[in-house]
């Protein structure tokens, strides 16, 4: 499979331009951040078939920053789980399709979440179940953030993890070094830990990369899938809001709403960047 | 094994519910590998640490981390597993709550979370262990099953109709050794479906748990005097049996909510609102005897029941004192 059959910038108008059109403000930071992390675990590393989303040998991905949903729905869409339309009815009224994901296999949405340092945990139990059931070449995937990494019981699920070596499960931490009221100062800052170094010290095998480099990112997914003793976490620098100049870095888009005129400014930035790629 | 006898009841109660509750989880998984066993650091405490060495492939101890435990355990319902996942009721239902919330509310995921010396089964460990909270928190998710057991051959009842049981339930654990003993025959047991241990009189007791042992006491003793209490062992809390709560108001004036719990949000709580919405018409009074609205004194777990008048003298008491049956 191509590296990337689907390309980020799309994705990244996928998720600027739905924001627009659903009027209320969304996580935006967030979700443009991880956008090369899911587009090349998707396009090239995943065991998944989006036109058979319940086929009972897939890996499973779980969202647990739930709240970049709408970059995983932007995936979700571009990979054929489900239509642009669907993808449009994005926080509307009564739509399944809200601001963090809600259990829905049918659309390749593998588990609700929204509260914060749960889907370890959720991801972990699967991970046991295939090995105790045999299937020890399937593989659970489980998207974090930083500033989620603030919550106990995140660290309660990487302990078990390593202490009963399951191998096939695999973090992303999504390492923007934000979170809702700006930086995250518990890693990271000056005399405190280094956030690789802590999974590192729970004995997980740690690899970390440019989150935005799309080849250091398949690189970093084949070095994890090729350790069979130890769960793997790729944490990855990356840059909030990643592709839309003033969004970079500036957490007044951590949750925001695009406005039509706001929308031409995005997709004027995107456009150009394609243009020098 | 696990045949409901005199004589499994009585072994059964002299070890109490949490024992048991290892005991019987481990003659069941012992022939069934799609059962894992799990606990947050206390399989010793629950009669799990034999099981837990001689079948290290069907049982996981977290470590003292509840949150972890009840995400992992849903992580393994969703694989297919009967999970029982046990730790002390505070812990389940409160520090863990919004995992279960999530996970078992949210997402559904068939759990069966063992909330172990419920009540106030702790005795001198005091209120941080005590589980008197617990039903009203675990209540108000929607979907969750509700059961406690009135005693140990019920235990055994509810572990054997959770194996295969499709939905998550909150299994909450009463009384200490020496349980007294309310059934010491087989009986049919329906999760949803409460049993009448005394056919409804015009004061009828609604309990669940150790209460209902120590009502069944105060009942006979009054029956010796001519006296008759039914009683009703609503086992299952949630969802509550609505045809035997239209039994009891058709049949009795006055209905007496008996229950190890404070009197916010328990078994109490519920009758009170079920009768308020589908009998509004009742002309009869419904009466609470449970915990009150605070932290308890602090003893063995006999001194705990008679000062909060739960034993089979303070539930006399209170049907005199109370509701006039004397």
């Amino acid at each position: 499979m191509a590296l990337n059959s689907i390309k980020e910038i799309e994705l990244r108008r996928l998720i600027v331009q739905t924001a627009a059109d659903c009027g209320e403000s969304a996580h935006l930071g967030g979700c443009l951040s991880m956008v090369e992390l899911l587009n090349v675990l998707f396009g090239s590393v995943l065991r998944h078939k989006p036109n058979d989303p319940l086929w009972d040998d897939r890996d499973i991905f779980i969202l647990s920053k739930g709240h970049a949903v709408l970059g995983y729905l932007a995936v979700l869409h571009a990979y054929g789980y489900f239509s642009r339309e669907k993808l449009s009815t994005f926080q509307q009224n009564g739509s399944d399709l809200i601001a963090h994901p809600v259990k829905k296999l049918s659309l390749g949405i593998e588990s609700s979440n929204g509260s914060l340092g749960q889907g370890l945990s959720y991801g972990l139990g699967m991970a046991i179940g295939m090995r105790k059931r045999g299937q020890d070449h399937r593989r659970v995937f489980v998207m974090m953030g930083d500033g989620e990494c603030n919550e106990g019981s995140v660290w309660e699920a990487v302990a078990l993890a390593a202490e009963l070596g399951v191998s096939n499960l695999i973090a992303i931490v999504d390492e923007n070094r934000h979170r809702n009221d700006g930086v995250n100062t518990l890693y990271n800052s000056a005399g405190g830990p280094v956030l690789a170094d802590v999974w590192r010290a729970f004995g997980w095998h740690v690899v970390e990369i440019d989150g935005h480099d799309t080849e250091e990112v398949h690189a970093a997914y084949q070095e994890i899938l090729a350790n069979n003793e130890k769960p793997g976490v790729i944490v990855a620098n990356t840059v909030k809001g990643k592709g839309i100049g003033f969004m970079e870095d500036n957490n007044d888009w951590h949750h925001n709403r695009i406005t039509p005129k706001t929308l031409e400014t995005c997709l004027e930035q995107l456009d150009a960047e394609a243009s020098d790629a | 094994m696990l045949e409901i006898s005199k004589r499994n009841a009585r072994s059964w109660s002299r070890i109490g519910a949490r024992a048991l509750y290892g005991t019987a989880f481990s003659a069941m998984a012992s022939s069934n590998q799609n059962i894992i066993g799990m606990s947050a650091d206390l399989g010793r405490s629950s009669g799990l640490a034999r099981f837990a060495s001689e079948y290290p492939d069907q049982f996981i101890n977290t470590g003292i981390a509840e949150q972890n435990m009840v995400g992992t355990a849903a992580g393994l319902a969703r694989m297919g597993f009967d999970v029982f996942a046990s730790t002390f009721a505070p812990f389940a239902s409160l520090r863990a709550g919004e995992i279960v919330r999530m996970n078992m509310g949210y997402m559904q995921e068939p759990v069966k979370l063992v909330a172990l010396g419920s009540g106030l089964a702790m005795a001198f460990l005091g209120n941080s262990h005590y589980g008197l909270e617990d039903v009203g928190v675990m209540r108000t998710i929607p979907g969750l099953t509700i059961i406690s057991p009135a005693d140990c051959a019920e235990i055994v009842k509810t572990l054997l109709a959770c194996v295969g049981f499709d939905r998550p339930v909150y299994i909450r654990l009463t009384g200490a050794i020496n349980l007294p003993i309310v059934y010491e025959e087989d009986y049919d047991f329906q999760i949803g479906k409460a049993v009448w241990i005394r056919p409804a009189q015009p004061t009828t007791i609604v309990s669940a748990g150790s209460t209902v042992g120590h009502a069944l006491q105060a009942i006979k003793q009054l029956e010796e005097d001519g006296k008759d209490v039914g009683l009703l062992n609503m086992h299952t809390i949630k969802p509550l049996d609505a045809e035997a709560i239209a039994h009891c108001v058709a049949s009795s004036e006055q209905i007496c909510v008996i229950e190890e719990h404070t009197s916010v949000g328990g078994l109490g709580s519920a009758v009170l609102q079920h009768i308020n919405e589908f009998h509004p018409d009742y002309k009869g009074r419904v009466l609470l005897h449970s915990i009150k609205d605070r932290y308890v004194e602090t003893g063995n777990y006999a001194f705990l029941l008679e000062v909060n008048k739960l034993d089979a003298a303070g539930i006399r008491e209170f049907l005199k004192e109370s509701a006039g049956v004397s």
